[in-house]
């Protein structure tokens, strides 16, 4: 598999399926591992990054159920090919800042990516679309206990998988969803929603992951706490408060289509009338959009369009991946340009 | 929209700052925005939030845990204390009597209940039914018991030689 390939492929957490899709958009679990007695990354010379990453590459030839994955070392690369991985959120920004030895490991289905020599030796991701984590933990063990047969994982009894930050020390996990919630931001009920969910120790994130503001009501929730519980016991709590947000974002939406239909409707049609018609688009003007004719088909307000195609122009419309569309270099001003044109296709040939 | 630091090229990257209690928006272009983030990362890294906690501490004598080294490593405490990351697994042993609170605080509980790697757990079991078994011995010593202490002796003997039998054929299979 080369990285081009990707581009004729839709993200599995992009294809918007899998349970509650309407409102969330995917589930994706990371394990923090290291091996024993190696240096963590940042405190590691060349010799024993690279150790780490021939270990790993390793382990994974040999184990059958992960021998079909493609490694990518992240050294053969460019920025325009890094920042096109980060977009599909196959790696971290952390990941793509140049170091020695540091590399990627992906399925074809771009389920699975196991990133070597990030902050911790292995950060094991998989990510699944709609509100599906428990399949996602299914997975994620699958592949963890895999790993662990050939690699000898830095380990305490008390304090379980011993990482780099102090802050993921146990389970290693963090599990998140990813939420759209545009009917709690635009009946202003979202800065409630997001101090209960940080009162009861989980986090709200951007698009982007950490440090990412907000953007087209797409909401990261995830848990901050990774010891002193099972990771069936973080699933399971943050299961429960995802449902209850699921509830509230739901009242919300009747609530907006009851009281002020005219309102609502004029909103999305008037974003989804932008879209199909602009010739200059920004990726922020162009993300907001997106979110309202998302709601809009949700609401059926909008009718003859997918969830997959809208989904995937949140993606496409992005800067690295506009570039790899055009297979060159783009200005600010041309991606805008080119963002729009790209925009209006894919609306039109659906409508039709 | 041009960008609001340098006012020569159009902004492509929206911040919101808040300082102080007051929003602030900022529009920048490609370069004024990389130079911002890196501003930003120097003044409030997670390394600074994470030093911030481990300065929380009591009072332990700088002295006595600056100096604390791991042998795996060479990270001492106080590299710890600036980085805000480990160096090794092995210093959470080096360290243990300093994480121990910090690790409390962080997460409020302090006991892993997750899961563990497959192979370790068998070695752990019978580890620390050797243990268990050594506690014995030397109990029944005390007490004078020697039948039971003889006994508890063989069963002993028999689960070392278990064991290196099993870390051998682990090492065997390994290579």
């Amino acid at each position: 598999m080369k990285i081009e390939d990707l581009l004729n492929h839709t993200s599995e957490w992009l294809k918007g399926t899998g349970p509650n899709s309407e409102i969330v958009l995917s589930s994706r679990i990371r394990l923090a591992r290291n091996l024993e007695n190696i240096p963590f990354p940042h405190w590691a010379n060349k010799k024993q990054t690279e150790e780490v990453l021939l270990a790993v590459s390793k382990a994974i030839e040999k184990n059958n159920y992960l021998k079909g994955l493609t490694i990518f070392n992240l050294s053969d690369l460019d920025n325009l090919d890094k920042q096109f991985l980060i977009e599909r959120h196959l790696i971290s920004q952390e990941q793509a800042q140049k170091k020695d030895n540091k590399a990627v490991i992906i399925d074809n289905d771009e389920i699975i990516s196991i990133m070597v020599n990030e902050e911790d030796h292995l950060r094991i991701q998989v990510m699944q679309s709609g509100f599906n984590l428990f399949e996602t933990w299914n997975i994620i063990n699958r592949i963890d206990d895999c790993l662990a047969e050939e690699l000898p994982f830095a380990f305490l009894a008390d304090w379980g998988y011993l990482t780099a930050c102090p802050t993921n020390t146990g389970t290693g996990m963090r599990a998140s969803v990813m939420l759209h919630l545009p009917a709690l931001v635009m009946s202003r009920q979202i800065n409630r929603v997001l101090a209960a969910i940080s009162k009861l120790s989980f986090t709200t994130r951007g698009l982007y992951g950490e440090g990412t503001q907000a953007m087209g009501n797409l909401f990261q929730v995830s848990n901050q706490v990774s010891l002193g519980h099972s990771e069936e016991e973080i699933i399971n709590n943050i299961n429960a408060l995802i449902r209850q947000i699921i509830e509230q974002e739901m009242q919300a939406r009747q609530a907006l289509l009851s009281k002020s239909r005219a309102v609502l409707e004029d909103r999305i049609n008037r974003s989804f009338g932008i879209l199909k018609n602009a010739h200059i688009i920004s990726s922020q003007e162009t993300i907001e959009l997106l979110s309202m004719v998302r709601l809009g088909l949700d609401l059926e307000i909008i009718r003859n369009i997918d969830r997959r195609t809208i989904n995937e122009l949140f993606i496409i419309t992005q800067p690295a991946h506009l570039q790899k569309i055009e297979r060159k270099r783009l200005s600010a001003e041309e991606r805008d340009i080119k963002r729009a044109e790209i925009i209006r296709s894919r609306l039109k040939i659906k409508e039709g | 929209m041009l960008c609001d630091i340098c006012g020569k090229n159009p902004a492509t990257v929206h911040l919101t700052e808040i300082v102080d209690d007051q929003m602030n928006e900022l529009h920048l272009c490609e370069e004024c925005a990389r130079q911002k983030s890196l501003q930003m990362e120097q003044q409030f890294g997670l390394s600074d939030l994470l030093a911030g906690l481990v300065e929380f501490e009591k009072p332990v004598l700088e002295k006595e845990t600056a100096l604390i080294k791991c042998p795996n490593c060479g990270l001492t405490y106080a590299d710890f204390k600036k980085i805000g990351r480990l160096g090794c697994g092995n210093c959470y042993s080096a360290f243990k009597k300093y994480l121990a609170p910090l690790l409390k605080r962080i997460h409020g509980l302090s006991q892993h209940m997750g899961k563990s790697p497959k192979k370790l757990v068998k070695v752990n079991k019978k580890t620390s039914e050797l243990a268990t078994l050594r506690y014995k011995l030397q109990k029944a010593i005390e007490e004078e018991a020697f039948e039971e202490a003889a006994r508890l002796r063989d069963q002993i003997k028999e689960l070392e030689k278990r064991l290196k039998e099993n870390n051998k054929n682990h090492n065997s299979k390994k290579g």
